[in-house]
């Protein structure tokens, strides 16, 4: 657990951090260099956003590849066959990820 | 061809040399000699001066991408970025094969405009969030995929040649090293 911990949270540099796009090619000018920043941006970013990129997948890989947190990929996953949008798969991802972040940070 | 202090200014024959060869660069000295009713050893002379000079800076072909098969999809990418860093993002830029041209723009913001070409819209995208969005000083962007291209040219030359006065290679590359 306490690998698992130092892995979720560490903060990740700029060229791995998480950048929120709204469609191919356009940034939002929003980006995430760790998991508490992923779940605050979250709860701020253009819906836009949190639905392009969880249908194509990419939280998921994200926080498989570069935060090494294969159970919240998983449940970002399951969330993702849900078929939510707008603010319904906000709130549902947020709750997850805040989830995992108060459990990895001991605040559970 | 009037050199003045190391500049000089190129003339209309100069000026019709270059219009040829843009038309096909590969016109001989004696098939641009005869359209101008000048001697192919004149034409031979300011070519190789405006080689020198760096006026004509290579000879290519342009390539039909569609014909050789190789599938692309170009796009025009809007950065804004923080004015500090905005020099750095363009140099930046220009590093990449996938970007073709890049412009600084003065509105409200300061903007690089820049084309940029990619095998796929996948591809393109995958360019832009991992290498051009985490370039520091990068604000956000905003790209436009090209759908159809109905004009693609390169500019006029200049008519009235006293307004192209140019600089040596030479001379160049001593501004050049002053600025460093």
């Amino acid at each position: 657990m306490k690998n698992e911990q130092t892995k979720a949270l560490k903060i990740v540099p700029r060229e791995k951090a998480f950048y929120f796009f709204t469609s191919m090619g356009n940034y939002t000018g929003e980006s995430a260099s760790s998991l508490k920043e992923f779940m605050e941006k979250i709860s701020t970013v253009n819906v836009k956003s949190i639905e392009f990129h969880l249908y194509r997948g990419d939280f998921e890989r994200w926080v498989a590849e570069v935060l090494e947190d294969r159970e919240l990929a998983e449940k970002i996953c399951k969330l993702r066959q849900l078929n939510y949008s707008g603010n319904t798969l906000r709130e549902n991802l947020y709750n997850i990820v805040a989830k995992r972040f108060k459990e990895l940070s001991g605040l559970s | 061809m009037k050199l003045k202090n190391n500049n000089f200014t190129l003339d209309s024959t100069d000026i019709k040399i270059l219009e040829l060869l843009r038309e096909d660069a590969r016109k001989t000295y004696t098939d641009i000699g005869k359209l101008l009713g000048i001697a192919h050893s004149t034409v031979y002379d300011r070519i190789k001066r405006m080689e020198h000079y760096g006026i004509i800076k290579k000879y290519t072909a342009l390539v039909d991408l569609e014909k050789v098969g190789a599938k692309t999809v170009t796009a025009i990418m809007t950065i804004y970025t923080d004015p500090k860093e905005s020099e750095k993002v363009a140099e930046k830029l220009c590093e990449f094969p996938q970007v073709l041209e890049v412009y600084t723009s003065l509105s409200e913001e300061l903007q690089i405009i820049a084309k940029v070409m990619a095998e796929s819209q996948e591809n393109l995208h995958e360019f832009i969030a991992t290498t051009v969005a985490p370039l520091p000083g990068v604000l956000r962007i905003r790209t436009s995929i090209v759908t159809k291209k109905f004009k693609e040219t390169q500019p006029l030359i200049v008519n009235d040649p006293k307004k192209l006065t140019l600089v040596s290679n030479k001379q160049q590359n001593e501004v050049r090293k002053s600025e460093k």
